[in-house]
C-alpha cells in the first residue's frame, strides 16, 4: 500500500531516489514511509526493499540536503541516486521477464500437446497438434527470441560471432525446419524444443540483467559535493554572492561556519577547524590558521574565515581526484566475464560441430532434409542452456546470501574479481577503524562530571562534543541542568550549573593539541580533560587473520601520519604506508598489479576513490564518503570488518560453483553431441536433456544458499 | 476430437489469461520488490483509509 498525503500538489512534483543501506525489517519500511510522509512537501514515499532504496515525491524548492535531513529525522542515513539511470536498466529487466513468460507460456502449452505426439499420436491427430505448436511456437520465438536475434545482428553486422549467433541460427533454422515438417506430415516437428531452448536462455538472461552492473557515476556524486558558490569580498568592500563557475584566483571568498568551500584557497584572517573527511576520510577536524591551505569540498566548522582563492573549478583537488577516479575506472571495465570467455570458445565451435555433421551426413549419402534435421539437433542440444544458467544462477544465488548478512553487491563481474584476489590493501581511517573519535577515558569522571559533561556537549555540533554526547547517552547518564548555555567557535562551551560556571573547552597549553581532547571544567573538582581515541572496527583482526589462511596478505595505504598509523598496524600485524596522496595509493596498487598481484582495495574516505576503482575488487563500508561507496563493488553494513572476509570466501565459493557448473554443461554435451551426431537425437530425447542440464545446474547453484552464513 | 475441439481451445484461453495476468503484474511494479512485499504484510497499518 503507498502512503499518500492528501494534499494537492500545485506544481509539478520532483522525484529524487535514495539508498537506505540500513534498513532491514518491516518495522524499517512503515517507518521511512510514514517519518518521511510526515515532512512538509513530501507527497509520496516508497521504499524498495530488495534495492534498499527510497523514492520520493516532493515539491521541487526541497532540495537533496533537505531531503537527507528528512531521513535523518526518521533515524535512516541515506544518499541520493540518479532515478533515470535505474530506471534504464530495470526496464531492460522487465522485458527479458516478460519474454521469458511469454516462452514459459508457450513451452508448458506446446509440452501438453507434445506429450500426446510422443505417447503414439499418428496421422491426423499428430499433425493437427503440430500445427496448434506452430501457431504457439511462431509468435512466441518471434517476440521472445528478440533478445537473442537482435544481438546476434549486431555482432554478425561488425562481422564478429558471440553466444547469440549460434542460438540465433538454432532457433531460426529450427522453427523452419519444423514447419516444413509439419507441411509435409513428417514425424517429428521441434517446436517444444525451441521454445524450451528460449526459456531457459531468457531465464539465465533475466538473473544476469538483475545483477548487471548499476550505473557508476560516483564522479558527479564528488563534485556534487563542492560549493554551488561563494560569498566574494570585492575590493571596495561590498560582497557579492559569485557561483563557483565564476570564481577566480586571488578573488576573496567570506566562508561562514558550517558552509563548505567552492575552490581552493589560502587562509587571510581568521582561526577555525575545517572538517577534512571528505578529502581524507579522518573525521577530527583540523585546526588551521591564517596561510594555511584549504581545499574545495572541505567544511569549515568553528568561525567565519576569509580564504584567498588558489584554484577554481577543473583544477581544484577535488576535481582532480574526481578525474583519477575516472580513469582508473576504465580499467576496470576491460574486464571480460568468465561467461563470455566461455562463449568465445564455444560457439566457433558449435558452428563448426553442426556445419561439420552437416556435411558429414551429406557425404555419407544422407538427403539434404535429413543431414539439415541432424544439423539443427546439434546445434539445439549443443545450444547453451545450462552455459547460460551457469554463471547466473550461481551469482544471484550469492548475491541473496550476501545481502542478507549486510553485503551489497554492485554487480555479478564484481563476484568473480573478488574471488580472484591475493592481496588486499586497507584504508586506515574510517575503514580498519571507526573513523570518528571516541572519549577513550569517561569511566574515570565522577558522575556529577558526566552529567555535566552531557548538558555541555549537547549544547555544541562540534565532533567531540558529538562523541562525548553518543557515549554518555549510551550509559544513560541523566544531563544536568544549565543556565545560559553558550558556545564560543574554536573555544568551547559555557554555562552556569547551579550557580556554578562550568565549562567544556580545548585545553590550555600545548599538552592536548597532539592528541585530542577537551577539558571539562566546574567549581569543586579539578579539571578533567577528556581524551579520545579512534577505535578499531570490531572484527577488525579475525578478518586480517582470515585473509591470511585464505593466502591473501594485507597491508595498510594511509593518508594518515606514521604516528597514528603505527599503532593500529602494529595491532594487527600488518604492514603499513603513511601519509600517502590519493595518487600514491593508486600508485601503490599499480605496482602490486605490475606485479601480477590482483589488488582487493578496501577505503572509504574520497581519498581512496580513485584507488577503489583501480582495485581489482574493491569494498567499503556504509559509513563511506558518497564517492567511496560509488567506487565500490561492494558495500558493507555495520561497524564489523568480518564482512570482507565473509565476502571473499563467498565469492571464492560461487566461483566453485561457476565452475563445477561449466563442467557439468560440457559433460552434458560430451555425452549428448555424440548421440546428435549420430542423428538418434528424438524431440523427446532434446527436451528431456535440455531440460535436465539446465535443473542440474540451477540445483547447484542453490547449494550456495548459505555461502555468507 | 470433439472433446479435444473443446479442451484445447479452454487450454489455451486459460493459458492465456495467465499470461495476461502476469504482464499485469510486472508492468504494475508486483516483481519490483519481491522481499518488501513479504515484510509489508507485518506492518500493523489499523488506520482508517482517509
Amino acid at each position: 500500500m503507498n502512503a499518500v498525503s492528501p494534499v494537492m500538489p500545485l506544481a509539478p512534483l520532483a522525484r529524487t531516489d535514495f539508498a537506505v543501506p540500513a534498513m532491514r525489517c518491516a518495522g524499517c519500511i512503515s517507518k521511512l514511509e510514514r517519518g518521511l510522509l510526515s515532512q512538509p512537501g513530501i507527497t509520496h514515499a516508497r521504499v524498495n526493499f530488495t534495492a534498499k532504496r527510497v523514492s520520493i515525491s516532493h515539491v521541487p524548492e526541497l532540495t537533496v540536503p533537505q531531503l537527507l535531513a528528512a531521513f535523518a529525522d526518521t533515524g535512516f542515513e541515506a544518499q541520493a541516486v540518479s532515478a533515470l539511470e535505474d530506471d534504464k536498466g530495470s526496464a531492460e529487466a522487465h522485458n527479458l521477464l516478460k519474454a521469458m513468460a511469454v516462452a514459459g507460456f508457450a513451452m508448458m502449452n506446446i509440452m501438453l500437446l507434445s506429450v500426446s505426439v510422443w505417447s503414439g499420436a499418428t496421422g491426423v491427430t499428430r499433425d493437427l497438434f503440430h500445427w496448434l505448436s506452430a501457431l504457439i511456437a511462431l509468435p512466441t520465438v518471434i517476440y521472445s527470441g528478440r533478445p537473442f536475434f537482435r544481438s546476434a545482428w549486431g555482432a554478425l553486422r561488425k562481422r564478429r560471432t558471440n553466444m547469440d549467433v549460434p542460438i540465433a541460427i538454432g532457433v531460426s533454422i529450427t522453427t523452419a525446419l519444423s514447419l516444413y515438417e509439419t507441411f509435409t506430415h513428417g514425424p517429428h516437428a521441434y517446436f517444444d524444443g525451441v521454445v524450451m531452448l528460449l526459456f531457459f536462455l531468457l531465464t539465465g538472461r533475466w538473473l544476469d540483467a538483475v545483477m548487471r552492473d548499476r550505473a557508476r557515476d560516483g564522479v558527479s556524486a564528488l563534485l556534487k559535493q563542492t560549493a554551488a558558490g561563494a560569498m566574494i569580498l570585492r575590493a571596495d568592500g561590498k560582497t557579492e554572492w559569485v557561483r563557483a563557475s565564476g570564481l577566480e584566483p586571488g578573488m576573496k571568498m567570506i566562508v561562514a561556519a558550517g558552509e563548505r568551500l567552492a575552490a581552493d584557497g589560502v587562509i587571510l584572517t581568521g582561526r577555525t577547524s575545517f572538517d577534512l573527511s571528505l578529502l581524507t576520510g579522518e573525521s577530527v577536524a583540523q585546526w588551521v590558521d591564517a596561510g594555511d591551505v584549504v581545499h574545495a569540498g572541505t567544511l569549515n566548522i568553528d568561525a567565519p574565515v576569509t580564504v584567498r582563492v588558489t584554484a577554481s573549478g577543473p583544477d581544484t583537488v577535488i576535481a582532480d581526484i574526481a578525474r583519477l577516479m575516472e580513469q582508473a575506472g576504465q580499467s576496470k571495465s576491460a574486464y571480460v566475464r568468465i561467461a563470455d570467455r566461455a562463449a568465445r570458445i564455444y560457439a566457433p565451435a558449435v558452428h563448426t560441430l553442426a556445419l561439420a555433421s552437416f556435411a558429414g551426413w551429406m557425404i555419407a549419402g544422407a538427403g539434404w532434409h535429413e543431414s539439415l534435421l541432424i544439423a539443427v539437433a546439434v546445434l539445439i542440444i549443443t545450444c547453451p542452456c545450462a552455459l547460460g544458467l551457469a554463471v547466473p544462477a550461481a551469482q544471484i544465488v550469492v548475491a541473496g546470501a550476501l545481502m542478507r548478512v549486510g553485503i551489497l553487491l554492485k554487480d555479478g563481474s564484481a563476484l568473480e574479481r573478488l574471488a580472484e584476489v591475493d592481496m588486499a590493501m586497507f584504508d586506515k581511517t574510517g575503514t580498519l577503524t571507526r573513523g570518528r573519535p571516541e572519549p577513550v577515558n569517561l569511566e574515570s569522571a565522577a558522575s556529577a562530571q558526566k552529567s555535566v559533561l552531557l548538558a555541555l556537549a549537547r549544547v555544541s555540533r562540534h565532533p567531540l562534543s558529538e562523541a562525548i554526547r553518543r557515549a554518555l547517552e549510551v550509559e544513560n547518564v541523566m544531563a544536568a541542568e544549565l543556565e545560559q548555555p553558550r558556545e564560543i567557535p574554536g573555544k568551547g562551551v559555557f554555562a552556569v550549573c547551579y550557580g556554578k560556571a562550568v565549562s567544556l573547552a580545548r585545553p590550555d597549553g600545548n599538552v592536548a593539541q597532539a592528541d585530542m581532547a577537551t577539558e571539562l571544567r566546574m567549581d569543586g573538582y579539578r579539571p578533567f580533560a577528556v581524551h579520545f581515541g579512534d577505535h578499531l572496527r570490531p572484527g577488525a583482526e579475525d578478518m586480517v587473520k582470515e585473509l591470511r589462511n585464505m593466502g591473501i596478505s594485507a597491508s595498510i595505504v594511509s593518508g594518515d601520519r606514521a604516528v597514528s598509523v603505527e599503532p593500529v598496524a602494529k595491532t594487527l600485524g600488518l604492514t603499513a604506508k603513511a601519509s600517502l596522496l590519493p595518487q600514491d595509493k593508486l600508485d601503490a596498487i599499480a605496482l602490486q598489479k605490475a606485479a601480477g598481484h590482483k589488488v582487493l582495495m578496501v577505503g572509504d574516505g574520497l581519498n581512496d576513490g580513485p584507488a577503489l576503482a583501480a582495485g581489482y575488487a574493491s569494498m567499503a563500508p556504509a559509513s563511506a564518503s558518497d564517492a567511496g561507496q560509488q567506487a565500490a563493488d561492494l558495500v558493507f553494513m555495520g561497524d564489523s570488518l568480518v564482512p570482507v572476509a565473509v565476502a571473499i570466501r563467498a565469492a571464492r565459493r560461487a566461483q566453485r560453483i561457476v565452475r563445477q557448473n561449466f563442467i557439468m554443461a560440457i559433460g552434458y554435451n560430451v555425452i549428448a553431441v555424440p548421440l546428435a551426431i549420430g542423428g538418434v537425437v528424438t524431440p523427446l530425447i532434446a527436451a528431456a536433456a535440455m531440460s535436465g542440464s539446465s535443473l542440474i545446474v540451477v540445483a547447484n547453484a542453490l547449494r550456495l544458499r548459505r555461502a555468507a552464513r | 476430437m470433439t472433446g479435444l475441439a473443446l479442451l484445447i481451445p479452454v487450454a489455451l484461453g486459460l493459458g492465456l489469461m495467465g499470461l495476461a495476468g502476469f504482464f499485469w503484474a510486472v508492468k504494475d511494479g508486483q516483481f519490483d520488490d519481491a522481499d518488501g512485499a513479504a515484510l509489508r504484510i507485518l506492518i500493523d497499518d489499523d488506520e482508517d483509509i482517509l
